[in-house]
């Protein structure tokens, strides 16, 4: 059973076919990004002499350095506060038996199934009345509070199956229950922190409707935003506008392919529990 | 989401305890989801029954006039239909994809290990990527139909992005090859779980392959199953970049999706009740879809 034999071989070739259909999209946005805005040959066709011009000019024409500044800044600032304040909330809904804890539970939980479309528009009037619309720190409340019943889900999940043993080992050597979480607790639940952070950072750094809705007008734009107004700009010079496009994934796909074991087991950490 | 184990355990004298104090270590978690998600949901629950149009202060209660108007206007039906199209379809198709691909990759092929890289990439894509991306392959004279040209099926070639169903249909076909990867990695990891003794037992005892898939393997991925159906069709009904820089929602009304089409009409026209109320529409129908799938996957056991 362990040997690779004809059928392996079959399933091999299977699998290396299907990875072809998907990468002709990404065939098409290279090929496509590298060539002269003037070149007529079909995209389908190896580009034959090309260039990184259109990299160049994507740059500068779309402020795109600037747009991934935001992005990251906007990204980092949800994701600790969603960890921060999910992590912290899971532990008393695990662990405590208080019938306010459990209500408390289903509480959160019910915001699994509640669509954001119906929250969008008064809180997007709440916004703007607090004069935070073209804030950065509009996005970050937000994602914030919009993420906390998924996190607070897959933490839970995940401290249900983790032992009591070292906070009650913590409990005996006196360690009050704030000490004991952050010391013993949230560093046990490091699996789990993983998959959060992921999910959310992914989540945060691709959204395009809440920046659409709350920096339109202003200054600073996250790469979705950034990027729908500068195709919007060049529609039709495509290869200019797949610059762009690569150049605005280039820090996602780098940091994917950076951690691309821990972006992957991530996710079974949300499996568990 | 189970319910937490009625008798518990106690080791030690009140060691096991959390003082009722601790319940305060929920509070910013529960503010910021309050503030963000159930007032202005509670508070857009009662827009959707009024005239409001986002800006004024004052504001008529109209009775249950802006869902007559949404079950009488056919661009708004349609925009429901669509997003339940959306939404089941490509959670069918994504998750079928995903666990073809898991189990290919589960197997003993060399080039396992990069493929799943490979094919997990299009899911941290940024979704106003892939649909700029996918709406010059669909363009008449795009990729697609070039690739048909040249493989001599230039019968089936379409303005695909110009007939209502095709639309619809190309739209689908980006949400699924994003989210292929990701229904993949979530029953990659559940199929770890499985052990392969079992596995082997059952070869023994001469089950073919898909018997030790249907009776082993499937149970237990009940927990992946759950999760990665949950996080799709979520997505699903979520759906608006795609949407919004394929088509427009058009042609004419055709494809628009609720997030779409509420964007359209309280941003770009301030009819914000109606908008709410559609919305509205949609939370009672995701309310019973998890209601559904919440039984039908407790019923299949091995949820927890």
């Amino acid at each position: 059973m362990n040997r690779y034999t004809w059928r392996t071989a079959v399933l091999e070739v299977v699998t290396l076919a299907i990875a072809l259909v998907f990468a002709f999209p990404f065939y098409i946005l290279v090929n496509l990004a590298l060539r002269h805005a003037n070149d007529q040959t079909s995209p389908l066709i190896l580009t034959a002499q090309p260039t990184l011009d259109n990299f160049v000019s994507a740059w500068n024409e779309a402020d795109l350095g600037s747009a991934i500044l935001n992005s990251l800044m906007v990204t980092v600032l949800s994701v600790v506060i969603i960890v921060g304040i999910s992590a912290m909330a899971a532990y008393p809904l695990v662990r405590l038996t208080w019938s306010l804890s459990r209500t408390a539970y289903w509480f959160v939980m019910v915001g699994l199934l509640l669509p954001f479309q119906v929250a969008l528009i008064p809180l997007y009037v709440t916004i703007r009345d607090l004069g935070l619309l073209g804030t950065t720190w509009s996005l970050v409340l937000f994602y914030a509070g919009l993420q906390v019943p998924f996190s607070v889900f897959l933490y839970t999940g995940f401290l249900r199956a983790m032992p009591r043993e070292y906070e009650e080992a913590a409990a005996v050597d006196g360690a009050r229950p704030f000490t004991a979480f952050w010391r013993v607790v949230f560093p046990m639940m490091r699996p789990v922190t993983g998959t959060v952070v992921i999910l959310n950072a992914i989540f945060v750094w691709n959204d395009f409707l809440t920046p659409l809705l709350y920096l339109s007008g202003s200054g600073s734009q996250t790469i979705p935003v950034a990027l729908f107004g500068f195709v919007g700009e060049y529609a039709a010079n495509w290869p200019i506008v797949f610059a762009g496009l690569i150049i605005g994934i280039a820090p996602i796909l780098i940091v994917y392919f950076l951690l691309q074991k821990s972006v992957i087991q991530g996710f079974s950490g949300g499996l568990k529990g | 989401m189970s319910e937490p184990a009625a008798p518990r355990r106690r080791r030690g004298i009140g060691a096991g305890t959390l003082p009722k104090s601790m319940l305060l270590f929920a509070v910013p978690a529960v503010a910021f989801y309050a503030f963000v998600l159930v007032v202005p949901t509670l508070r857009g629950s009662v827009y959707a029954f009024t005239d409001w149009d986002g800006l004024s202060q004052t504001f008529d209660f109209v009775g249950l006039r802006n869902f007559e108007s949404i079950f009488a206007n056919p661009d708004a039906v349609q925009a429901i239909i669509n997003t339940l199209v959306i939404a089941f379809v490509t959670t069918i198709a994504a998750n079928l994809i995903g666990l073809g691909l898991a189990l290919l990759l589960n197997s003993r092929i060399k080039s396992r290990n990069v493929l799943r890289v490979f094919f997990f990439a299009p899911a941290v894509l940024t979704p106003v990527v892939t649909a700029y991306l996918f709406k010059y392959i669909f363009a008449p004279l795009g990729p697609l139909n070039g690739l048909l040209d040249a493989i001599g099926l230039s019968a089936l070639k379409q303005d695909w992005l110009g007939d209502a169903d095709w639309a619809l249909v190309a739209i689908m076909v980006v949400i699924v090859w994003q989210q292929s990867g990701y229904a993949m990695v979530i029953y990659l990891a559940g199929l770890q779980g499985v052990p392969a003794e079992l596995l082997e037992a059952g070869a023994v005892d001469g089950a073919g392959a898909v018997r030790r898939f249907w009776s082993i393997t499937r149970p237990m991925l009940a927990p992946a199953i759950t999760i990665s159906v949950m996080l799709i069709l979520i997505h699903g009904l979520k759906v608006f970049a795609e949407v919004w820089i394929m088509t427009g929602g058009g042609p004419g009304n055709a494809t628009n999706s609720l997030s779409t089409l509420i964007y359209k009409n309280a941003f770009q026209f301030g009819l914000f009740g109606s908008s709410i109320a559609m919305a509205l529409i949609l939370l009672v129908m995701v309310a019973v879809i998890s209601a559904i799938q919440y039984r039908a996957l407790l019923f299949q056991g091995g949820h927890k």
